[in-house]
């Protein structure tokens, strides 16, 4: 490589690093101006003691947990079984799980206003549990690109066919099958989509507030709207929480390199 | 008595037919190989006494009892891929003690059966490990432990051996014997490796496009073979074409030299040709040799194989291999060389088909 090549590229990093972090500075930095005069963590101070701060974040926790559960029960024996018996479906069921990139959440979210209204054969809305319900729904399509592209590329890692048969032929059943051999053997994967799915669920905004629930991405929004540094704060917490999921589908990616054989 | 049997058994994938009208009875604890090319039906063959394929039609029984309704997992079948199968997730005791746990064992006996196992594969310190921290044939060697443990009426092995480097090869297929013999249990080993097959087998059945071109015991199949495919799938084998001279006396002639065969030609006609067999080793060049029959020919190639050296010689339209052992005083015939090959006239076989 020339040493115009070699400048070319080291410019081409500070630039990316430059755009991505002086805005991210200038953010960190607005957030600590609360008190006058002095940087402080004022802002954090008060959007952590705040009951609202508490109240809507649990609710996003609980919600992704929630989430994660209802995509995992879904995902993972839909890509096994494509996988192992329909491989020729893949490719459509691949784009049926990018649909969600496609339409936008307030035309998810207007959908299921109108099919499960009060007035409506199956009233979702009508209760706080159904509205929850349908909002965990709603989050497990926002993430369904994700969390399927995550568990599909765990399933490549192993030979399922060969291992179902195996399993098979010691006498499993497919709960057997998928519970004791597949999920634990895609579990990094699974991990890894899990955490996107966190973060997707913990700042969405549009399905909470149009079904009217008390997120932390409404509450972001209140905020926003309301106060002059705690946003910011708010923002460098989101991000700080976004980061750590990424920090964690690294670490779980490791471990997963290190319990495979060396090529 | 027929342990398992296989009636009338076909598979086709859509318009293809794998497998054609398969019929064979396998008495307890036989060891039979199924051996042939790419593509033969032989894998087709055990995957459906496994339940991973559905036969297009006959029947499978296992100990008389009919396996056409039952699953993969109701069969009581153990097997062995080729891929070794372990589940990454579980170490060596986890893996062996899957299918004990999956039957609702105890644990106590469970802990049991798994270090009786390991024993019997000599495996007792490695129960900690995980797959991907064990060599290829240790790894074979554990998932011949894991279907045995559950104590299976069969056991299926689907090319074990494939995929380890040669030396292993051997003497895993020899500790694959032992064991086979000392548990008495029935088995199904299916190869492309003729070596594979000869060396463990009470008896082979050697596949062709589907069907089952010899069944017999691996001397049988080696010394006796019933159809070209036979004998030139199975070791090395010289084909020869020769012209009946007299059918009454078994005379002929090879590319203008005649001989006398010990097998009956009577059924043929003057001038007819006809498709000989020979293997390589039953030809020797030594002056005073054993051997009722020559044939004179010109080396045209010779080739150093290590413990053999197998020299190919010109007679008329035909070319004929045979194989010296190598030791530091043998010279190898010169090419262009005139040599004269003797071999016993009952080891030219007539290949009928």
């Amino acid at each position: 490589m020339s040493v115009w090549a070699r400048i070319a590229g080291w410019a081409a990093l500070v630039f990316g690093l430059l755009y991505f972090f002086v805005p991210l500075a200038g953010l960190f930095e607005f957030s600590l101006r609360a008190r006058r005069g002095v940087y402080s963590f004022d802002a954090y101070v008060r959007v952590l003691a705040d009951p609202q701060f508490q109240a809507t974040f649990s609710y996003s926790v609980v919600m992704a947990l929630v989430t994660i559960v209802i995509g995992v029960l879904i995902v993972v024996p839909t890509a096994f079984w494509v996988r192992l018996k329909m491989p020729w479906a893949r490719p459509y069921v691949e784009f049926l799980t990018l649909m969600p990139l496609v339409i936008p959440a307030i035309v998810i979210v207007f959908g299921y206003i109108r099919l499960y209204n009060t007035s409506s054969w199956l009233p979702l809305t009508g209760s706080v549990f159904g509205t929850n319900l349908l909002l965990a729904f709603g989050y497990t399509i926002l993430a369904l690109p994700y969390m399927y592209r995550a568990v599909d590329t765990g399933l490549r890692t192993i030979d399922v066919a060969t291992l179902t048969e195996a399993a098979q032929s010691l006498g499993a059943g497919w709960t057997t099958i998928l519970s004791r051999v597949i999920l634990p053997n895609v579990l990094p994967a699974v991990l890894s989509g899990a955490f996107l799915t966190f973060a997707i669920v913990i700042g969405e905004f549009t399905l909470a507030a149009l079904l009217d629930r008390p997120a932390f991405g409404p509450y972001l929004q209140r905020i926003g709207a309301n106060k002059p540094y705690e946003p910011f704060a708010l923002s460098v917490i989101a991000f700080a929480i976004t980061w750590g999921c990424l920090a964690l589908i690294q670490l779980v990616s490791r471990l997963q390199k290190t319990t495979r054989r060396p090529a | 008595m027929a342990f398992l049997t296989l009636t009338n058994i076909q598979k086709s994938f859509g318009p293809v037919k794998v497998v054609h009208d398969f019929d064979m009875t396998i008495d307890k604890g036989e060891f039979v190989s199924f051996l042939g090319p790419s593509g033969c039906g032989k894998t087709t063959i055990l995957r459906m006494i496994a339940g991973f394929e559905v036969p297009t039609g006959g029947s499978i029984v296992i100990d008389n009892r009919d396996q056409g309704n039952l699953k993969p997992n109701q069969r009581n079948i153990g097997m062995v891929f080729q891929a070794y199968a372990l589940f990454p997730n579980m170490n060596v005791h986890q893996n062996v003690a899957f299918g004990l746990k999956v039957a609702g064992k105890r644990k106590a006996e469970i802990d049991a059966r798994v270090k009786e196992m390991l024993s019997l594969i000599k495996l007792e310190h490695l129960a900690d490990r995980y797959p991907y921290q064990m060599s290829g044939g240790q790894q074979q060697r554990v998932a011949l432990a894991r279907a045995l443990a559950p104590m299976p009426q069969v056991l299926l092995l689907d090319e074990p051996l494939s995929a380890l480097d040669a030396k292993i090869r051997v003497s895993l297929r020899e500790e694959i014997r032992l064991i086979q013999q000392k548990l008495g249990i029935t088995t199904v080993f299916v190869t492309h490796d003729q070596e594979e097959a000869l060396s463990i087998s009470d008896r082979i059945v050697v596949m062709n496009a589907g069907r089952a071109d010899q069944i017999g015991t691996p001397f049988e199949i080696y010394n006796k073979p019933t159809t070209r495919f036979v004998a030139s799938f199975v070791g090395t084998l010289n084909i020869i074409e020769a012209k009946v001279v007299d059918p009454a006396t078994s005379r002929i002639a090879i590319g203008g030299q005649q001989l006398a065969l010990k097998e009956p030609i009577a059924s043929m006609k003057a001038s007819e040709v006809i498709s000989l067999a020979l293997r390589p080793e039953a030809v020797t060049i030594a002056e005073g040799a054993k051997g009722d029959t020559e044939l004179t020919g010109e080396v045209i190639a010779t080739n150093f194989l290590g413990s053999v050296i197998r020299t190919r010689i010109r007679v008329g339209e035909n070319v004929v291999s045979f194989d010296m052992f190598n030791s530091p005083g043998i010279r190898p015939p010169a090419i262009g060389e005139t040599i004269t090959l003797h071999f016993a006239a009952s080891d030219l076989l007539v290949i009928r088909d």
